[in-house]
């Protein structure tokens, strides 16, 4: 049988460099191939190649076909011209790419950029596209399809955005659709929605799919075949259950290796240790501006939120973007003021400290954070940059910063004799490990760490966890680890919060909370998150019915122990 | 601080090898601007030196002579004289140094006080905010022309009073500009990182905030040096600027407006000039702008 399309040898360049070189795969008829690399392996270069939009990225296809077999014969798309592309781009072939929030027009209505498609490609009138439009929603399972219609794309969550992208995508009932990462920005229940979708569609439809994505789990999930891509060149190929059972390269088995799995364990809670960190009942209300006219009114972003942490011991805050737990780790340093509520740092009341006791708290309490590229000052050479703390508290001298510096260095795994360079010189998982220098510089008790393996690939997530794990071996730190994968917290965290709408809905060890969920909630997220097993794929989630979960007592009681030292929100059951 | 500064400063090359590998950098036209400026710098330096006239020596029967070359050229008057008299070159020489020193002072005054209120504004937010670019509207809504002609109607066109208006010409637009730098840079994380690190506001603002919004600072300030030459001209030609005999190249500029079709040697010399700073100062600043910022040094 022959295949739907046909990549042979392709090459494409980008200037000087280049992007994929000599690659060939073929995209089954009805199938799904996922094509897996980490950042820079070409795997975007290549879908944009299939549909000649690479031009317009400032890159080249420098040689290779890629055919279409259709039914009238097949199609080179390397030697269309630009008319001939505009039938195929949206129509035979179409796109979803990864950011639902800048890939919609934000000024046009929703029902005005779906139904465009069917004007533009099935020259429908107007009323009649609307039509068309509303039915498209509606087959991408998107509630209220009518009322979407005259809705603007930021009135919807993101989730919602990437069905309006698939419905989009959909519309003309391509032959083949490129999903570009389109999970990578949502959180884990909303992927394992929009992954069951693309799932449903495909059979309603009989398309392939060219899955291109950085997630092991995800492939698992989806893919019946799987392209391992690295520097653009194609290390393995296989049907996914072959990969997944016994990856032939030693690349493939890395990144099966490095990908966080679900249930394979966490480090052991160490024995009989103090308390550092008692927050008890904390509040974070902020005002935001309802209406135009409209007064402000005030949101509690985090909500009477009571957790203790131990010496030497990780807690891992688990929860889907928005819940709060980025305010609550501001407002654990007090980078926000929280409007309630007690914050003990070592038995110091940081809530009550003046300015002089804020300063030494901040110099036992660090914080990493997300965005290893936009958190390291661009001005700055290193050696300033990862002893600023301690120059800040005066721990080291003007004359011992360098040493300070190429000492920190070589703690985090880099070279000593990098301390004369600039961020911009360095990789994003090395920028992660010179903030995690720079929290180290002042010996803290504690590192806050939001989501600090969230912006790198999943082989340098591993390091940094890794090193994250060494660092409070050798020097005892406590750690608040903030993130929404449930697997990273899991590798991570000797105890585990997790959070849900400002408040934390169930808190206790790691294997106690995973193995035995006691809250709708907590069951929910772990549900979601995609397992390694080409096996069994699981059945639709269920909705969550505590779309309406009553506002806990603002106490912050309420809290039931299930287990020894596993504690669930009342509400739950 | 200061020992760090001393230690770089002993361990670097001597200066002589610091100038070679500037002028490695550049390119041509760059190299260019580094010649017309240095020239312009020394030029403008020892122009009494140069000079072969007193600047304000009249010679009434050597009125309006052309320059070497021309017919009716006289002797010693190498760009010719004006309509008293008075030789030309000595004159542009001696305006060239008071213009760049009024250019110089003028621009580097509304650069300190501009930047330090879109700093201010930018970083305390709120009230402060409002009251400055409140003043910031208030100054765009008024020509500076006005303002400037009303101070100097007030106080006298003494050469103090001339760098003084010069100064506060163009510090909204720093004020502006930097407060916007500011405000976006507040938002970056790193700026989080080091109020996370317990660093104070001064460290803030003047080690991780101001560092970062140089580059458009630098475009301004380029900008503004020739505004304030082209201000001082506007100055002069009202009768309100540096008064005559003394000679800038502005007042030149618009004196031998009237004499244009006659003897248009007396616009040329000022007004090429004129030209030569603003094309060296663009140049070098967009340059400065470049080697200042690490990101695209060295690549």
């Amino acid at each position: 049988m022959t295949p739907l399309l046909s990549v042979r040898n392709l090459k494409v360049g980008f200037g000087a460099t280049e992007a994929v070189r000599e690659l060939s795969f073929d995209v089954p008829k009805g199938a799904t191939l996922a094509l897996v690399g980490e950042s820079g392996s070409g795997k975007s270069a290549t879908a944009l190649s299939i549909l000649r939009l690479i031009e317009r990225e400032g890159g080249r296809i420098a040689g290779g076909t890629i055919t279409l077999h259709e039914e009238g014969g097949p199609v080179d798309i390397t030697a269309l011209d630009e008319r001939q592309l505009r039938g195929l781009r949206g129509n035979r072939i179409s796109m979803v790419f990864q950011e639902p929030m800048t890939s919609l027009n934000p000024v046009l209505t929703v029902g005005n950029q779906v139904a465009e498609v069917f004007i533009r490609h099935r020259s429908m009138s107007g009323r009649q596209a609307l039509l068309a439009a509303r039915d498209a929603l509606d087959s991408v399972r998107i509630p209220e399809p009518q009322r979407r219609l005259s809705q603007y794309p930021h009135e919807l969550s993101g989730g919602l955005r990437q069905r309006v992208m698939i419905a989009m995508a959909l519309a003309c009932r391509p032959k083949l659709l490129i999903a570009d990462e389109p999970t990578t920005a949502l959180d884990v229940t909303t992927q394992a929605e929009i992954l069951s979708l693309i799932r449903d569609l495909q059979a309603e439809i009989g398309m392939a799919v060219l899955f291109i994505t950085h997630d092991m789990g995800v492939v698992a999930e989806i893919a019946d075949r799987i392209v391992v891509l690295r520097q653009g060149r194609k290390v393995e190929e296989g049907a996914v259950a072959d990969v997944f059972g016994a990856p032939k390269h030693a690349y493939s088995q890395q990144l099966m290796a490095a990908t966080p799995k679900l249930g394979s364990g966490s480090p052991a809670a160490p024995s009989g240790a103090s308390k550092l960190l008692d927050v008890r009942d904390l509040t974070t209300r902020f005002a935001v501006r309802s209406g135009f006219l409209a007064g402000r009114r005030s949101i509690e972003a985090v909500r009477g939120v009571s957790l203790s942490l131990g010496r030497a011991e990780t807690l891992g805050l688990v929860g889907e973007s928005g819940c709060g737990k980025s305010t609550l780790a501001r407002s654990i340093l007090c980078l926000i003021e929280p409007s309630s509520g007690a914050i003990l740092l070592d038995g110091q009341d940081v809530m009550r400290a003046d300015r002089q006791g804020l300063r030494a708290m901040r110099r036992h309490a660090q914080m990493i954070f997300q965005d290893p590229y936009a958190s390291l000052n661009p001005r700055l050479p290193v050696h300033d940059l990862v002893t600023e703390p301690a120059r800040i508290h005066g721990v080291v001298s003007a004359r011992d910063q360098r040493d300070l510096a190429a000492e920190l260095l070589q703690s985090v795994g880099l070279q000593q004799d990098a301390v004369d360079l600039y961020p911009h010189q360095f990789s994003g998982g090395q920028r992660q490990r010179l903030c995690i220098a720079r929290a180290l510089s002042v010996k803290p008790k504690l590192i806050v760490a939001d989501e600090p393996v969230s912006a790198l690939d999943v082989s340098i997530a591993r390091q940094v966890t890794d090193l994250m794990l060494e660092l409070q071996q050798r020097e005892g730190i406590s750690f608040l680890f903030i993130s929404h994968d449930i697997a990273v917290i899991e590798r991570v965290s000797h105890r585990i919060a997790v959070m849900h709408r400002g408040e934390i809905v169930e808190t206790g060890p790691s294997q106690s909370v995973l193995r035995d969920p006691r809250h709708a909630y907590t069951r929910r997220l772990l549900a979601s998150v995609p397992r390694h097993d080409v096996s069994g794929r699981r059945a639709a989630l269920e909705p969550l019915p505590a779309k309406a979960v009553p506002a806990g007592p603002a106490n912050g009681a309420g809290l039931r122990e299930a287990a020894p030292g596993h504690f669930v929100r009342e509400n739950a059951a | 601080m200061a020992e760090a500064a001393i230690a770089t400063a002993a361990s670097r090359p001597g200066l002589l090898a610091d100038a070679r590998r500037i002028w490695n950098d550049a390119n041509g036209v760059q190299r260019a601007a580094i010649c017309i400026a240095v020239l312009l710098l020394i030029v403008a330096a020892f122009a009494p030196f140069i000079a072969p006239h007193e600047p304000t020596a009249q010679s009434l029967i050597a009125r309006l002579r052309p320059p070497f070359g021309f017919e009716r050229y006289r002797e010693g008057y190498l760009l010719g004289t004006d309509e008293l008299g008075r030789d030309v070159l000595s004159r542009s020489l001696h305006g060239l140094q008071l213009t760049l020193i009024l250019a110089a002072l003028g621009a580097t005054i509304g650069l300190v006080l501009g930047g330090a209120l879109g700093l201010v504004s930018g970083i305390a937010g709120g009230l402060v905010d409002d009251i400055i670019m409140g003043a910031v509207d208030a100054q765009i809504a008024i020509p500076f022309t006005l303002i400037a002609l009303l101070t100097l109607a007030i106080f006298g066109s003494s050469i103090e009073v001339m760098v003084l208006v010069l100064g506060l010409y163009g510090w909204e637009q720093y004020a502006r500009i930097v407060r916007g730098e500011v405000r976006r840079l507040m938002a970056m994380p790193f700026i989080e990182a080091a109020r996370a690190a317990g660093a104070s506001g001064g460290r803030i603002a003047f080690r991780h905030v101001l560092p970062n919004a140089v580059s458009p600072l630098v475009v301004q300030f380029t900008l503004s040096i020739s505004n304030i030459v082209l201000l001082e001209s506007t100055l002069s030609f009202l009768g309100m600027g540096v008064q005559p005999p003394t000679a800038t190249l502005g007042s030149m500029v618009g004196i031998g407006r009237d004499y244009l079709p006659t003897a248009p040697w007396i616009v040329v010399a000022p007004a090429v000039m004129i030209l030569f700073v603003t094309f060296a100062v663009q140049i070098l600043g967009d340059w400065l702008r470049d080697r200042a910022d690490v990101r695209l040094r060295g690549r």
